[in-house]
């Protein structure tokens, strides 16, 4: 019953990543025309007709809609119009940096933003408490892309602690390099990881702090108590299990947030991430880089989306996927 | 509001309107921090209407500006002692404070049109389909939930790759990122009053769709969706700020906010701190002002979402 509900989900997802690839289709293979930025300027128009036809662009729309999805699920392209790579190629080398980036700050933001959490919605009127959620707001009010240039002034020009940009050395595991697994590409990573979490740590804590607020009366918290269970244990299993639901949905969704945010984020940071690739790109008009990261976006975030509600099915028994109770 | 309802029997329509009003008043000047909010809010609203009367220099006046007086640090006084650069100059010369002001102009201009707008057609949308239901309701909300299962600034990105820069394109992309988290809280909002019986006695007396929905339904969904519209009006500043940082938002003739944390940005590895530091201070006090009162607002209206 599950299975069917989760393959019906999977259908869904799968027609969503169609209609967005159609959307990016039209939206950008449609608008502007490709010739004119392949041909030379004196080109004649049977030169013109030419390359025309060589790239198919005499064909009707919906045909080539179709083997742009045919090659699309070869992860095909085309090449990238500034340096003849494959853009998927690009791309997917760009990704462990990205990745390594988001999973850095979403885990930074879960290790500081519950236990602060939890905290503000215990003693909700203390001072401490108070001053938490205060930060909170500025967490998430504080325009980030600034907070992660100031944070720069700070600790790389002024005291000089750690680099202003760049990954530093990398470390290859498998296929993957990874930063995080030297001294120098840590102290790199910091900053970045930082500036993300300032804002999701702040979204976290929120979530964390009414997700207390709601579970603390209720039964099984009182009669863990009466029980004489300890604090610690209370918290700790009795109240973090419960809690997680609605953690883990925002964490999840988050992280696909982060994921396009890592745009602004390594800019300012230079990271050498899909971001920073896909601005590159969109400043120097190589279309199909922002199309093959654009694909891939869609991809990922409707996964994303689906992993996301199956973690919530097995996390709640009361939730069933399609609504069946 | 529940000491409203005890006192609400009595009166008549436009009595219980006011009493309404007056509680709501008083409501919101129970937290200090949303007061200091609004405050802050009209003062910034305030200063950036009358930008061109108060501020020191005008800064897109290229004849006034002298290029040798450009990265000077705050507090310096005009090599013609006419003026005082109170945040410094920028790379251009341009005195920071009378750039500040300009740019919170653009960034509130274009916050205020495109949640205008982005509301209109949003709630326009969301009353629509939660009144027919059915097949409208359906297609509606697709299409609301396939755009809101990506980041706003994905989107936001793509449409001004395609449309290029200018702050009438910034517009235009910031109204179709938001219209859909206004039309999904409205058709909420409305669902819940579809099937009030105002609504059933409105259509007994055959009133048309358009006016039921304007007069009678609409009006009772304010005030959910004034508080989407408060904490929107700061995601569309923010993003306005993000996309001019990144290069395809405002053009630099007209700096915005973002734009001109961005020029700052080159010279801030030589210590050149202030050409970034106070536009992002301003931008950063606008945004808190505008959440601080969106949260309060939030507390009084809707107080069962407490996240």
């Amino acid at each position: 019953m599950v299975l069917s509900a989760i393959i019906r989900r999977l259908l869904q997802t799968v027609l969503v990543v169609l209609v967005m690839s159609a959307l990016v289709f039209i939206g950008l293979y449609m608008i502007g025309d490709p010739v004119n930025m392949l041909a030379s300027p004196e080109a004649t128009q049977a030169q013109r007709e030419l390359i025309r036809q060589s790239l198919g662009l005499n064909l009707p729309l919906w045909e080539q809609y179709f083997i742009f999805l045919s090659k699309a699920v070869h992860l095909d392209f085309g090449n990238s119009f500034l340096t003849g790579e494959p853009a998927m190629h690009l791309i997917l080398q760009r990704m462990p940096a990205t990745l390594e980036l988001a999973t850095v700050a979403m885990f930074l933001s879960m290790v500081l933003g519950i236990p602060l959490g939890i905290y503000a919605g215990l003693k909700p009127d203390s001072l401490a408490a108070r001053s938490i959620m205060g930060g909170s707001v500025l967490g998430f009010s504080l325009p980030n892309f600034w907070v992660g240039l100031m944070l720069i002034m700070l600790f790389a020009v002024t005291l000089g602690w750690v680099p202003a940009g760049g990954r530093g050395p990398v470390v290859s595991f498998g296929p993957i390099q990874l930063s995080i697994l030297t001294w120098a590409g840590l102290k790199s990573i910091v900053l970045p990881a930082s500036t993300i979490a300032v804002a999701k740590c702040a979204l976290i804590i929120r979530v964390t702090r009414a997700a207390t607020r709601e579970c603390l009366p209720l039964d099984y918290i009182k009669f863990a108590r009466a029980k004489g269970l300890s604090e610690r244990r209370v918290l700790g299993v009795h109240l973090l299990k419960n809690i997680l639901i609605p953690i883990i949905t925002i964490g999840g969704l988050e992280y696909g947030q982060v994921f396009a945010f890592a745009v602004v984020t390594e800019t300012v940071f230079s990271w050498p991430g899909m971001g920073k690739l896909l601005i590159d790109s969109i400043v120097n008009l190589d279309r199909p880089v922002v199309v093959a990261y654009l694909m891939l976006a869609v991809v990922f975030l409707a996964f994303l989306n689906l992993a996301v509600d199956i973690a919530y099915t097995i996390l709640d028994p009361r939730v069933r996927l399609g609504g069946q109770a | 509001m529940k000491t409203a309802d005890a006192t609400l029997a009595p009166g008549t329509a436009e009595g219980t309107k006011e009493h309404l009003w007056r509680e709501f008043v008083s409501q919101f000047l129970s937290s200090k921090l949303a007061v200091a909010g609004l405050i802050m809010l009209v003062l910034f609203l305030v200063l950036a209407i009358f930008a061109p009367w108060i501020a020191p220099q005008n800064p897109y006046d290229i004849a006034s500006l002298d290029i040798f007086e450009s990265k000077l640090p705050p507090g310096t006084v005009s090599t013609s002692g006419s003026m005082v650069y109170w945040l410094g100059t920028d790379g251009q010369a341009r005195d920071i404070l009378s750039a500040i002001l300009y740019g919170m102009r653009i960034s509130l201009l274009v916050g205020f049109v495109s949640v205008t707008v982005g509301f209109i057609i949003g709630a326009a949308a969301g009353l629509i389909a939660a009144y027919f239901g059915g097949r409208v309701d359906t297609i509606l909300m697709r299409i609301v939930d396939l755009q809101l299962s990506f980041p706003s600034i994905l989107v936001a990105l793509i449409l001004l790759a395609v449309l290029g820069k200018g702050v009438d394109k910034v517009i235009y992309a910031l109204i179709a990122v938001q219209w859909a988290y206004f039309a999904r809280a409205a058709r909420g909002a409305a669902i819940v009053e579809r099937n009030r019986e105002y609504v059933e006695a409105a259509r007994c007396l055959s009133l048309s769709w358009p006016r039921i929905l304007w007069r009678h339904i609409f009006p009772n969904c304010v005030p959910p969706l004034m508080v989407i519209v408060t904490i929107d009006l700061a995601h569309a500043i923010s993003l306005e700020a993000v996309l001019s940082f990144l290069g395809v938002g405002v053009p630099p003739t007209e700096p915005s906010l973002g734009m001109l944390i961005s020029n700052g940005f080159q010279y801030m590895m030589s210590g050149m701190y202030w050409i970034s530091f106070f536009p992002g201070i301003a931008l950063a006090l606008l945004v808190i002002a505008i959440n601080l009162v969106g949260d309060h607002l939030r507390d009084i209206l809707n107080p069962r979402n407490t996240i």
